[in-house]
Protein backbone atom coordinates (compact mmCIF):
# COMPACT_ATOMS: atom_id res chain seq x y z
CA UNK A 1 0.00 0.00 0.00
CA UNK A 2 1.25 4.02 -0.59
CA UNK A 3 1.30 6.07 1.95
CA UNK A 4 1.89 9.92 1.14
CA UNK A 5 3.80 11.80 3.72
CA UNK A 6 3.50 16.20 3.80
CA UNK A 7 5.96 17.54 6.01
CA UNK A 8 5.45 21.41 6.00
CA UNK A 9 7.12 24.34 8.03
CA UNK A 10 5.62 24.91 11.54
CA UNK A 11 3.81 28.32 11.93
CA UNK A 12 5.78 31.05 12.77
CA UNK A 13 8.94 29.52 11.53
CA UNK A 14 10.59 31.55 8.61
CA UNK A 15 10.89 30.19 4.85
CA UNK A 16 13.00 32.04 3.26
CA UNK A 17 12.64 29.69 0.36
CA UNK A 18 9.01 30.61 -0.02
CA UNK A 19 9.69 34.16 0.42
CA UNK A 20 11.90 34.00 -2.69
CA UNK A 21 9.21 32.04 -4.96
CA UNK A 22 6.54 34.64 -3.97
CA UNK A 23 8.80 37.04 -5.25
CA UNK A 24 9.43 35.39 -8.34
CA UNK A 25 5.93 34.81 -9.01
CA UNK A 26 5.21 38.37 -8.50
CA UNK A 27 7.59 39.42 -10.95
CA UNK A 28 5.83 36.71 -13.22
CA UNK A 29 3.08 39.15 -12.87
CA UNK A 30 1.27 36.75 -11.01
CA UNK A 31 -0.84 38.98 -8.87
CA UNK A 32 -2.32 38.32 -5.13
CA UNK A 33 0.27 35.47 -4.07
CA UNK A 34 -0.02 36.83 -0.51
CA UNK A 35 2.41 34.11 1.26
CA UNK A 36 4.39 31.11 -0.21
CA UNK A 37 5.53 28.39 2.13
CA UNK A 38 7.56 25.42 0.76
CA UNK A 39 7.28 21.71 1.81
CA UNK A 40 8.49 18.11 0.78
CA UNK A 41 6.08 15.27 -0.32
CA UNK A 42 7.64 11.99 0.24
CA UNK A 43 5.89 8.43 -1.26
CA UNK A 44 6.45 5.27 0.69
CA UNK A 45 5.84 2.49 -0.44
CA UNK A 46 4.70 -0.14 1.77
CA UNK A 47 4.48 -3.95 2.31
CA UNK A 48 1.74 -3.34 5.08
CA UNK A 49 -2.07 -3.95 4.05
CA UNK A 50 -3.80 -2.48 7.24
CA UNK A 51 -4.26 1.00 6.54
CA UNK A 52 -4.48 1.49 10.67
CA UNK A 53 -0.97 -0.33 11.18
CA UNK A 54 0.70 1.28 8.09
CA UNK A 55 -0.64 4.97 8.91
CA UNK A 56 0.90 4.23 12.99
CA UNK A 57 3.87 2.65 10.87
CA UNK A 58 4.63 5.81 8.96
CA UNK A 59 3.36 8.34 11.42
CA UNK A 60 6.34 6.71 13.79
CA UNK A 61 8.78 7.25 11.11
CA UNK A 62 7.84 11.01 10.33
CA UNK A 63 8.70 11.31 14.31
CA UNK A 64 12.21 9.87 13.80
CA UNK A 65 13.47 10.73 10.38
CA UNK A 66 10.91 12.29 7.82
CA UNK A 67 10.09 15.68 9.88
CA UNK A 68 11.95 17.58 12.35
CA UNK A 69 9.74 18.35 14.77
CA UNK A 70 10.95 21.18 16.48
CA UNK A 71 10.23 22.99 12.78
CA UNK A 72 8.00 20.89 10.54
CA UNK A 73 4.55 19.52 10.81
CA UNK A 74 3.17 16.52 9.06
CA UNK A 75 0.66 14.88 7.62
CA UNK A 76 0.22 11.57 6.51
CA UNK A 77 -2.54 9.60 4.04
CA UNK A 78 -2.32 6.18 3.78
CA UNK A 79 -4.24 4.74 -0.21
CA UNK A 80 -5.13 1.17 -0.46
CA UNK B 1 42.81 15.23 26.80
CA UNK B 2 42.09 12.08 24.53
CA UNK B 3 39.89 13.11 21.65
CA UNK B 4 37.66 11.50 19.24
CA UNK B 5 36.84 13.13 15.89
CA UNK B 6 34.10 11.23 14.56
CA UNK B 7 33.99 10.79 10.44
CA UNK B 8 30.69 10.23 8.62
CA UNK B 9 30.37 10.24 4.34
CA UNK B 10 30.02 13.57 3.34
CA UNK B 11 32.51 14.98 6.31
CA UNK B 12 35.44 16.62 4.73
CA UNK B 13 36.66 19.27 7.62
CA UNK B 14 38.23 16.23 10.00
CA UNK B 15 41.71 17.35 8.85
CA UNK B 16 41.41 20.73 9.70
CA UNK B 17 40.02 19.63 13.47
CA UNK B 18 42.74 17.37 13.76
CA UNK B 19 45.32 19.64 12.93
CA UNK B 20 44.00 21.92 15.45
CA UNK B 21 43.86 19.39 18.01
CA UNK B 22 46.76 18.12 17.66
CA UNK B 23 48.43 21.81 18.04
CA UNK B 24 46.80 22.26 21.20
CA UNK B 25 47.18 18.56 23.11
CA UNK B 26 50.00 17.72 21.62
CA UNK B 27 48.54 14.65 20.36
CA UNK B 28 46.58 13.37 18.03
CA UNK B 29 42.98 12.80 18.31
CA UNK B 30 41.75 9.45 17.36
CA UNK B 31 39.77 9.46 13.65
CA UNK B 32 36.21 7.56 14.08
CA UNK B 33 34.13 6.39 10.86
CA UNK B 34 30.62 6.60 11.47
CA UNK B 35 30.00 2.61 11.45
CA UNK B 36 32.02 2.04 14.42
CA UNK B 37 29.67 1.25 17.56
CA UNK B 38 32.04 1.63 20.46
CA UNK B 39 34.46 4.75 21.14
CA UNK B 40 37.95 4.37 23.70
CA UNK B 41 37.61 6.03 26.55
CA UNK B 42 37.81 10.06 25.87
CA UNK B 43 37.42 13.26 27.31
CA UNK B 44 36.68 14.60 23.82
CA UNK B 45 34.36 13.38 21.03
CA UNK B 46 34.39 16.17 18.12
CA UNK B 47 31.65 16.60 15.11
CA UNK B 48 33.37 18.19 12.07
CA UNK B 49 32.05 20.13 9.48
CA UNK B 50 31.09 18.81 5.82
CA UNK B 51 28.25 17.18 3.99
CA UNK B 52 27.18 14.15 5.85
CA UNK B 53 24.77 12.28 4.14
CA UNK B 54 24.90 14.97 1.32
CA UNK B 55 22.49 16.31 3.36
CA UNK B 56 19.92 14.58 2.18
CA UNK B 57 16.54 15.18 3.60
CA UNK B 58 17.77 18.19 6.10
CA UNK B 59 21.36 18.49 7.31
CA UNK B 60 22.68 16.65 9.50
CA UNK B 61 18.98 14.35 9.71
CA UNK B 62 20.96 10.88 8.49
CA UNK B 63 24.02 11.82 10.01
CA UNK B 64 22.24 11.45 13.55
CA UNK B 65 20.60 8.30 13.06
CA UNK B 66 24.14 6.43 11.68
CA UNK B 67 25.40 3.75 14.64
CA UNK B 68 28.12 5.97 15.60
CA UNK B 69 25.73 8.54 17.13
CA UNK B 70 24.46 6.05 19.48
CA UNK B 71 27.60 5.77 21.36
CA UNK B 72 28.26 9.51 21.51
CA UNK B 73 24.83 10.16 22.94
CA UNK B 74 25.98 7.46 25.40
CA UNK B 75 29.23 9.19 26.28
CA UNK B 76 27.14 12.93 26.18
CA UNK B 77 25.39 11.32 29.15
CA UNK B 78 28.03 10.22 30.71
CA UNK B 79 29.45 13.90 30.64
CA UNK B 80 31.90 13.38 28.23
CA UNK B 81 32.48 16.61 26.40
CA UNK B 82 31.08 16.76 22.97
CA UNK B 83 31.72 19.47 20.02
CA UNK B 84 29.67 20.01 16.90
CA UNK B 85 30.99 22.45 14.55
CA UNK B 86 28.87 23.54 11.44
CA UNK B 87 27.29 20.14 10.11
CA UNK B 88 28.18 18.46 13.39
CA UNK B 89 26.37 21.25 15.28
CA UNK B 90 23.43 20.31 12.64
CA UNK B 91 23.54 17.05 13.74
CA UNK B 92 23.73 17.23 17.05
CA UNK B 93 20.20 18.90 17.01
CA UNK B 94 19.11 16.40 15.08
CA UNK B 95 20.18 14.34 17.13
CA UNK B 96 18.42 16.15 20.02
CA UNK B 97 21.85 16.64 22.17
CA UNK B 98 21.16 20.25 21.34
CA UNK B 99 17.65 22.29 20.85
CA UNK B 100 16.82 23.92 18.38
CA UNK B 101 17.46 23.81 14.82
CA UNK B 102 19.00 25.11 11.87
CA UNK B 103 17.63 26.35 8.80
CA UNK B 104 18.74 27.31 4.69
CA UNK B 105 20.63 31.06 5.39
CA UNK B 106 17.89 33.57 5.40
CA UNK B 107 19.89 35.06 2.32
CA UNK B 108 19.49 31.30 0.64
CA UNK B 109 22.91 31.81 -0.80
CA UNK B 110 25.93 29.65 1.22
CA UNK B 111 28.08 32.11 3.04
CA UNK B 112 31.90 31.71 2.75
CA UNK B 113 33.34 34.23 4.94
CA UNK B 114 34.68 35.42 8.17
CA UNK B 115 32.64 36.60 10.98
CA UNK B 116 33.45 38.41 14.36
CA UNK B 117 31.42 36.26 16.99
CA UNK B 118 31.17 37.86 20.87
CA UNK B 119 31.69 35.59 23.58
CA UNK B 120 28.82 35.14 25.77
CA UNK B 121 29.84 33.03 28.44
CA UNK B 122 33.38 31.88 29.56
CA UNK B 123 31.25 29.10 32.17
CA UNK B 124 32.56 26.00 30.10
CA UNK B 125 35.05 23.68 29.08
CA UNK B 126 35.18 25.16 25.34
CA UNK B 127 34.88 28.96 26.25
CA UNK B 128 36.98 29.18 29.46
CA UNK B 129 39.86 30.56 27.99
CA UNK B 130 37.94 33.73 26.79
CA UNK B 131 36.74 36.19 28.88
CA UNK B 132 32.41 36.90 28.17
CA UNK B 133 32.23 40.44 25.86
CA UNK B 134 35.56 38.74 24.04
CA UNK B 135 34.64 39.37 20.39
CA UNK B 136 36.91 36.87 17.95
CA UNK B 137 37.65 36.45 14.10
CA UNK B 138 36.54 33.14 12.95
CA UNK B 139 35.26 31.92 9.48
CA UNK B 140 32.01 30.25 8.53
CA UNK B 141 31.06 28.38 5.73
CA UNK B 142 27.52 26.94 5.33
CA UNK B 143 24.29 26.77 3.68
CA UNK B 144 22.33 25.99 6.51
CA UNK B 145 22.98 27.78 9.71
CA UNK B 146 19.95 30.29 10.25
CA UNK B 147 19.47 28.84 13.89
CA UNK B 148 15.80 28.79 15.40
CA UNK B 149 14.23 27.46 18.24
CA UNK B 150 10.81 28.46 20.07
CA UNK B 151 10.36 31.52 22.29
CA UNK B 152 10.31 29.33 25.43
CA UNK B 153 13.38 27.41 24.24
CA UNK B 154 15.28 30.47 24.11
CA UNK B 155 13.92 31.99 27.07
CA UNK B 156 15.58 29.12 28.80
CA UNK B 157 19.08 29.15 26.80
CA UNK B 158 19.52 32.92 27.83
CA UNK B 159 18.25 32.48 31.56
CA UNK B 160 20.52 29.27 31.63
CA UNK B 161 23.67 31.39 29.95
CA UNK B 162 23.47 28.64 27.54
CA UNK B 163 24.15 31.06 24.56
CA UNK B 164 27.94 30.50 23.92
CA UNK B 165 28.80 32.83 20.60
CA UNK B 166 26.75 35.72 18.84
CA UNK B 167 27.01 37.19 15.69
CA UNK B 168 28.30 40.48 16.20
CA UNK B 169 29.53 43.09 13.90
CA UNK B 170 33.56 43.87 13.76
CA UNK B 171 35.68 47.12 13.68
CA UNK B 172 33.97 49.28 10.92
CA UNK B 173 31.44 46.50 9.66
CA UNK B 174 28.05 47.93 9.34
CA UNK B 175 25.18 46.27 11.48
CA UNK B 176 23.32 44.39 8.87
CA UNK B 177 26.40 42.44 7.90
CA UNK B 178 27.04 41.19 11.32
CA UNK B 179 24.64 38.25 11.20
CA UNK B 180 25.71 35.83 8.31
CA UNK B 181 22.61 33.82 7.92
CA UNK B 182 19.63 35.03 9.82
CA UNK B 183 20.28 33.05 13.07
CA UNK B 184 17.45 34.35 15.32
CA UNK B 185 18.60 36.47 18.32
CA UNK B 186 21.98 36.15 16.40
CA UNK B 187 23.35 33.11 18.15
CA UNK B 188 25.98 31.40 16.44
CA UNK B 189 26.32 28.97 19.24
CA UNK B 190 24.94 27.33 22.19
CA UNK B 191 25.45 24.47 24.96
CA UNK B 192 23.72 21.94 26.43
CA UNK B 193 22.06 21.71 29.92
CA UNK B 194 24.83 20.66 31.95
CA UNK B 195 27.17 23.04 29.68
CA UNK B 196 29.36 19.84 28.24
CA UNK B 197 27.85 19.71 24.51
CA UNK B 198 28.70 22.92 22.38
CA UNK B 199 27.25 23.47 19.03
CA UNK B 200 28.72 26.06 16.57
CA UNK B 201 27.67 27.07 13.11
CA UNK B 202 31.18 28.80 12.77
CA UNK B 203 35.05 27.06 12.49
CA UNK B 204 37.36 27.59 15.13
CA UNK B 205 39.68 25.16 13.87
CA UNK B 206 40.06 27.43 10.72
CA UNK B 207 41.31 30.23 12.44
CA UNK B 208 44.41 28.64 14.67
CA UNK B 209 47.68 29.50 12.50
CA UNK B 210 48.58 32.95 10.76
CA UNK B 211 48.45 30.85 7.43
CA UNK B 212 44.48 30.82 7.75
CA UNK B 213 44.62 34.69 8.21
CA UNK B 214 43.97 34.79 12.08
CA UNK B 215 44.42 32.60 15.41
CA UNK B 216 41.42 33.85 17.05
CA UNK B 217 39.90 30.00 17.30
CA UNK B 218 43.14 28.90 19.37
CA UNK B 219 42.16 29.81 22.57
CA UNK B 220 38.67 27.71 22.53
CA UNK B 221 40.98 24.74 21.35
CA UNK B 222 43.44 25.51 23.92
CA UNK B 223 40.62 26.02 26.79
CA UNK B 224 39.51 22.55 25.84
CA UNK B 225 42.98 21.07 26.55
CA UNK B 226 43.31 22.72 29.54
CA UNK B 227 39.61 22.47 31.00
CA UNK B 228 39.46 18.67 29.61
CA UNK B 229 42.75 17.12 30.42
Amino acid sequence: MKARVHVTLKNGVLDPQGKAIQHALDSLGFAGVEEVRQGKFIELELTETDAAKARSAVEEMCRKLLANTVIENYSVEVEG
Amino acid sequence: MRAAVIRFPGTNREKDAVVALTRATGRPPVVVWHKETELPELDLILLPGGFAYGDYLRAGAMAAHSPVMREVKRQAERGVAVVGICNGFQVLTEAGLLPGALLRNAGLKFVCRDVHLRVETSASPFTSAYNAGDVVRVPVAHHDGNYHADEATLARLEDEDRIAFRYVAGPGEPEARANPNGSIRAIAGILSENRRVLGMMPHPEDATDPLQGGTDGCRLFDGMARALA
